[in-house]
Parts: C-alpha cells; structure tokens; sequence
C-alpha cells in the first residue's frame, strides 16, 4: 500500500468531524472518495495534507509512519492536493507558481517545470506565460504539473471537473490515466457517480465522519454507492408527479414558458445558457433567480438565513421576528437544516445554501423560477429534495427554466429540453423524444 | 450574544483598569460627565461611518466634512443667521458633499477608498478657501453651550445636550439599521452586493443614501465641534476620519462589510476617549497615549476576529 489511513478521529469542539476513517490507495490506483456534503471528506484530506492534526489514528506512507506537522511538511513528503479553487497566483508565471514555495535555483525552475508539463503531455505550456492568461483547465493542468514536479506520491483531486466541460473533462481523464501508469497513488473526490465509475478502480463512502464501505467500482452499481452515502434507499432521484401545463407566462426567444412545466436548457458551458437566463428582466415579483455561483453571486453570506430568504421583499418597516418565523415556514417545509433562522448562510452546506436560494423565490411569490445549475456542487441528498421541490412547485402552477450542465437530471426532471448552441436557442422537445446522445450532437453542433 | 458583549467588556475593562490605577481621580461623576463630552464629536461621526461601512465602504473624508461645517456655521452666524438656520445650512452643506461622493462612486464607479480620499482633500480646501484660512469668528449663542459642562441648575439634564443628541440619533440610526427595509439593504450590499443586485436591491441609489448619510452624521460632528470651539476652524478635526474609523472597528464594524453596530461603534468610541483621558489623568506623555491607542486598534480587532473564529 501506498498510503494507509487508520482509524483517524478529529474532533473541533463538541463536533466529531471523524470517528475512527480507515483509508488504504495503493500506487497505480484511482481511489474515489465519496460521500455527503459534511460527511468528513474535506476534513479527512485536510489531514492528510497537514492542515489538521489528526486527534488519534496512525497513517503510513510507503509503510513509514507519515505525521506531516503542516502542508510544506506533506508536500516535502510527497503528499499533493488539488483543491476544487484552484490555488494559484494569477500575477505570476507557470513555472514561478509550480515552484511556489519550494523555489528550487533560479536556473533550475524553467527547465524542470517544462519537464513536468511535458511529462503530463502538455508540453504546449510555456513555463514563462502568466497564469492568468491560461484557460480554467489549463491552470488545472499547471496545478497537476505542480503536485508532479515535487515528485508526489499521493495526489488527491478535490472535485477536479466542477469547472470544467466536456472535452477538457475528458482530457483530464486521459491525464489521471497517464499518472496511475507512471505509479501514482490518486484520491479522486466526486459528486459524480458517472465520474467515479469512468475513472476510479476502487471507492470508500464517507458518512457523518465514518467510513461505511469500500469495495470496486466494477462490482457495485451507482445505487449501492448513492445507498451507502445517504445511509437509506433515495426512492426516486427525479420523480415526476403528472402535470399539466397551463398558460404561458413569459417568452425568452420564442421558447414559452407556461405554468406547471419544467423546461431545460442543455448547452455546454459558454453557448450563451447563462446570458439567455440573465436577459430576462428579474423583477422579483413575478420572476425569480438563482445563479450558478451561490458564494459569489447569490448569497450574502455573512447575513442570515431570515436576511437572505426575505431580502427581494421586505417591507419598508421591518420587524426581525416577523421574517424569521416567516423564514421558520420555509425552513421547516424545504428541510433545510440548521440551528434557527438567524443562523449565518455562511455557515450552512453547500445543499441548504441553495434550498435557502430556491426558499428565497418562494417567499415572494415568483410564477416563473429561472434556475442556473442549481445542483451544481451538492451532495445526492439535497439534490433529491431540491428535485422534488422543483417537481412539486411545477405542480403546484409554477413555471420552472432550468440551466443545467448535468444531462441525467435535465432528462430526469423536465418536460421539454431546448438546447443552446453558440448563443442560438433550439426548439424545446419533449424528453420523451430526447436522450443524451442526442442532446450532446446538437450542443456541439 | 458573546459578540454583542466583547466591546463592552473591553470598556468595562479600561475603566476597571484607570479606576484602580489611578484611585480617586478618575473614577469621578465629573470626569465620567467630561469623557462623555469628549466622546461626543467623534461619537457622532462614527454612526454615520458605521452605515458606510456596513455598506462595504469607507469614507476617509469626514474629518474635512466637520471641519467644513464649523467654517459654514461659524460664516452663516456672520451673516446674521439664527443658530438654528446656521445649524441646517452647516449639516445640509455636508449633505450635500455626501451626495457629491455618493455620485462619483456610483456613477464613475470608483472604489470609496479612492473617492473619500480625493474629497478628504478638496473639503479640506474648500474650507479654507471659504474661510480666507483663518478662524471665523462669529456673534456667541447658545450653539456654543451644547458641549458646555452642566450648570448646578441644569443637573436634571444627566449630561450636556450635546451627549443628548449624540444618544437620540444613535437611536435613529439603530433603528434605521434594523427596523427599515433601506436599512436592511445596506447590510446586504455589504455582505454581497452581486447578490443585493440579483434580488433586485437598488444598489445605487442606497449608496448614495448611505454616504449623504455619512457625511451628513460628519457634519453633525461638526455642529458638535462648532459648539466645543466656538468659531469655524478650517483646520480643525485633522485626522479625526481615522479615530472615527478605528471606533467603528473596535465596535465589531468589518471592514469588509456587512457587519456593524451602532451600539459596538459608541462603545468603540468611549472606549477611546477613556484611554486618552486615562492616559493624561495618569499623566503619561502624548506619545504615549499615541502607542496605547494604536495597540488597543490592533487588540480588539484582532480579540473580535479569534471570537468569530471560535463561534464557527
């Protein structure tokens, strides 16, 4: 074995994070780690890679007891982590960032950067340009040439596509294949069940800071996994209550929104989904938004749950108790958990940031829910019950426009799909005539 | 409800403090009445700074503002106005250098920070170019006795009515902050304002409400130290934007906004004037009352970001 995790507990405060996490990957393996949104997985690699010192548990490196007392520590001892935010400096150049903080001689760095980049069959990247002139999956690629140039033995990819499309997604594969043939050992972590079972040779669930199972990804279906993960049967993970589609309250580009339907937009990132949907005039009083980028855009952190769900309609005078029992009905209905409704956003999952997003169009009262990949980064659970509250607004008269990357869930839970290409929008179909292959012929048109 | 407490427990901590080390003196009914008074002119100021940095700004220009407004009072008692026409024209003169900065950071969309500090210099000149860069001096009336100590016969007061004000528009703007929809939008333009805009908040035109209403506090300050000096000094509250500033952040402000109270920044500002007034009844040199504040800045920030840490 590579690297062996046993029995790692940490705690913060009265929280157990973990309660005894055993974790084996071996050299030349693709390991995915899956599990919920705060089921220990961050933590767990958080002291892997030194961040956190583990409060009992042994881990092993190449059979040597390995106790990184920081992140230079694990990344001297060959241990290298690729966060979902990519962490590089935008002013400074590929081979400055790959040598960031180790800073070998001066002289060395180019060359030994170039070596790294073409090892990973890119040697098209020139170690002198500037990052921020890079694509998303090129600084990607200067983060992997990172972990590799130090020599790293174990290299962990935190939700490695969630910025990513298509054809770069499928580049990084290729990419990860080639480093498990050169004999590294790969923690790969995912939402994505198709992601695991196309990459990943074995898999360990994470749930409430234990691990739950292991086994290999060729033998187990995605339902056992997504079983292990929630720790109960998910019945339907897109159900579809009979609707029937009423009068048609708003056209965007000739495609007729009407009360109880659920419409889809597929389109690879970039074919103008995002602008259709932000070309709409959002007035709060009729229709509502929630956008891709909940942290950045969508959601005042730092405010309550009461703040964020009742800010597109205050009244002039406000009374706190007032909107947080308002904002209580919400919480109570869409499940979201926490501790009350002056609670921070900040502090929720990533799933209940976004119920707090979809409760703050119900409580104005929108008819029309335009949604901009509302899933996207959130555990199968809350994407259960976000897809049944879409099911159930749907029926109960709204009329719903959904962005998503995410093909199985828009054929999963809308009436019709259009797709969008280089700005231009398709006739809406119904799914009943749709399926995947067929959507991705005509996104890439 | 630890983050609501932790600056009055740093207040209750340096009156203790000066209490036991200087037994007798400062722990007076009179030099409690004098630091009240002391605490007035920057108190003032800091409750407009505290809506413009709970909006996710700054305004550095505020010291020029109260400046501005003795030099416009001190010139309109000249003119033979009444104090309390004078008193509107000072305040309505800073109004109107908010809605000034307000405009260009809206319109020309530039950072605060920049802004206030091109104002923080064009009012300063402004006010003396008006003043011909003297003092003016104008007819005594009663504006000159808000900040005065109380009369034996004025005891039912409590404190000069210059605290008083000071106190009322606290209230004003606690309740504007909490009770009031623009209120609650300035936290959210703070916090995030992509989101404020995403919800169909009207960003500009609170912004705009928020730096009249900062300046307009400044210029309050001012009729307050209009009041303490008794003439229009052009030079006068030099560098009292940072004291302001530095109330509001002890107070719990963030300077990346969304964070901020009203209560915290009047605390922030006591807590300041305790120091100073400490500091010279124990007859300790300028300078260092000049170190001891600054390291109480950097203290209390630094006390109130490791509490918000551990409440996470």
């Amino acid at each position: 074995m590579r690297l062996e995790m046993r029995g790692i507990q940490k705690r913060f405060g009265a929280t157990v994070a973990l309660g005894g996490v055993d974790l084996n990957v071996a050299g030349g393996e693709v390991l995915a780690l899956v599990g919920e949104n705060g089921a220990g997985k961050s933590t767990l690699m958080k002291v892997l890679a030194g961040a956190h010192q583990p409060d009992a548990g042994t881990m092993t490196l190449d059979g040597q007891p390995y106790r990184p007392r920081g992140p230079h520590d694990a990344r001297l001892a060959g241990v290298a982590m690729i966060y979902q935010e990519l962490a590089l400096a935008p002013h400074l150049t590929v081979a400055e960032n790959i040598w960031l903080g180790m800073e070998p001689a001066r002289r060395e760095q180019r060359p030994r950067a170039a070596a790294a980049l073409a090892q990973l069959g890119h040697p098209e990247i020139s170690p002198d340009i500037r990052v921020a002139a890079l694509p998303i999956a090129r600084q990607q690629i200067v983060e992997i040439a990172r972990a590799v140039a130090i020599g790293c033995r174990v290299l962990v990819l935190d939700e490695p596509t969630s910025s990513l499309t298509g054809a770069d997604i499928e580049h990084l594969f290729t990419l990860i294949r080639r480093l498990r043939a050169d004999g590294h050992a790969i923690i790969y972590i995912s939402h994505f069940l198709e992601e695991v079972k196309t990459i990943a040779d074995r898999f360990t669930v994470l749930r409430d800071g234990q691990s739950v199972g292991t086994g290999n990804v060729a033998g187990t279906s995605s339902g056992e996994i997504i079983a292990m993960m929630v720790g109960r049967q998910v019945a339907e993970l897109y159900p579809r209550s009979p609707r029937s589609p009423g009068e048609v309250v708003l056209t965007i580009n000739g495609l007729e929104l009407r009360r109880g339907e659920v419409i889809g937009i597929a389109g690879l990132v970039g074919s103008g989904r995002t602008e259709l949907l932000r070309s709409v005039k959002t007035d709060w009083r009729r229709t509502g938004f929630v956008c891709e980028d909940r942290q950045l855009e969508g959601l005042a952190l730092e405010l309550s749950i009461a703040d964020n769900t009742t800010l597109p309609r205050l009244p002039a005078f406000v009374r706190p108790q007032t909107l947080e029992s308002a904002t209580s009905r919400w919480v109570e209905r869409m499940q979201i958990k926490c501790r009350n409704p002056r609670q921070p956003v900040g502090s929720l999952s990533g799933g209940n940031q976004q119920k707090v997003a979809l409760a703050r169009m119900l409580h104005a009262d929108v008819d029309v829910l335009l949604l901009d990949e509302p899933t996207r980064g959130i555990d199968v659970g809350s994407k259960a019950e976000i897809y049944r509250l879409i099911d159930e607004l749907a029926v109960a008269g709204k009329a719903v426009l959904l962005v998503s990357s995410y093909l199985p869930e828009l054929l999963g839970i809308c009436d019709r799909i259009a797709v969008m290409c280089r700005g231009k929008l398709g006739p809406a179909r119904p799914v009943a005539e749709l399926n995947e292959q067929i959507i991705m012929a005509e996104a890439i048109c | 409800m630890l983050k609501k407490l932790g600056p009055i427990l740093g207040l209750v901590f340096v009156v203790l403090l000066f209490t036991a080390l200087r037994p007798g003196k400062f722990a007076t009914a009179d030099n409690f009445e004098i630091m009240l008074l002391q605490t007035a002119v920057v108190g003032t100021g800091a409750l407009g700074m505290t809506i413009v940095i709970i909006s996710g700004g700054i305004d550095l220009s505020v010291g020029s503002v109260v400046a501005l407004t003795t030099v416009v009072i001190a010139l309109l008692l000249n003119l033979g106005w009444p104090p309390v026409l004078a008193t509107l024209g000072g305040v309505g003169a800073g109004m109107i250098c908010g809605g000034l900065i307000g405009t260009l950071i809206t319109r020309l969309k530039l950072a605060p920070f920049i802004v206030t500090l091109g104002m923080w210099g064009a009012l300063r000149g402004t006010a003396k170019g008006l003043a011909s860069e003297q003092m003016v001096v104008p007819p005594g009336s009663w504006l000159n006795r808000l900040l005065n100590t109380l009369a034996p016969e004025q005891r039912w007061l409590l404190v000069p009515p210059g605290v008083w004000l000071m106190l009322g528009l606290a209230v004003a703007v606690f309740a504007f902050l909490r009770y009031t929809r623009r209120g609650r939008h300035v936290f959210a333009i703070g916090s995030n304002e992509l989101t404020a805009r995403l919800c169909g908040v009207p960003v500009e035109r609170t912004k705009l409400i928020v730096y009249m209403l900062g300046s307009g506090f400044a210029a309050l300050a001012g009729v307050l130290q209009f009041s303490y000096l008794t003439v229009g000094d052009p030079t006068t509250a030099a560098g009292m934007e940072l004291d302001i500033i530095a109330a509001v952040v002890i107070g719990g402000g963030s300077l990346a906004g969304g964070a901020g109270s009203v209560a915290g920044s009047l605390v922030g500002a006591l807590i300041m004037t305790v120091v100073a007034n400490g500091c010279t009844k124990l007859e300790f040199p300028n300078w260092v009352q000049e170190i001891v504040t600054g390291g109480i800045i950097i203290v209390a920030v630094t006390l109130d970001r490791w509490r918000q840490r551990r409440a996470e």
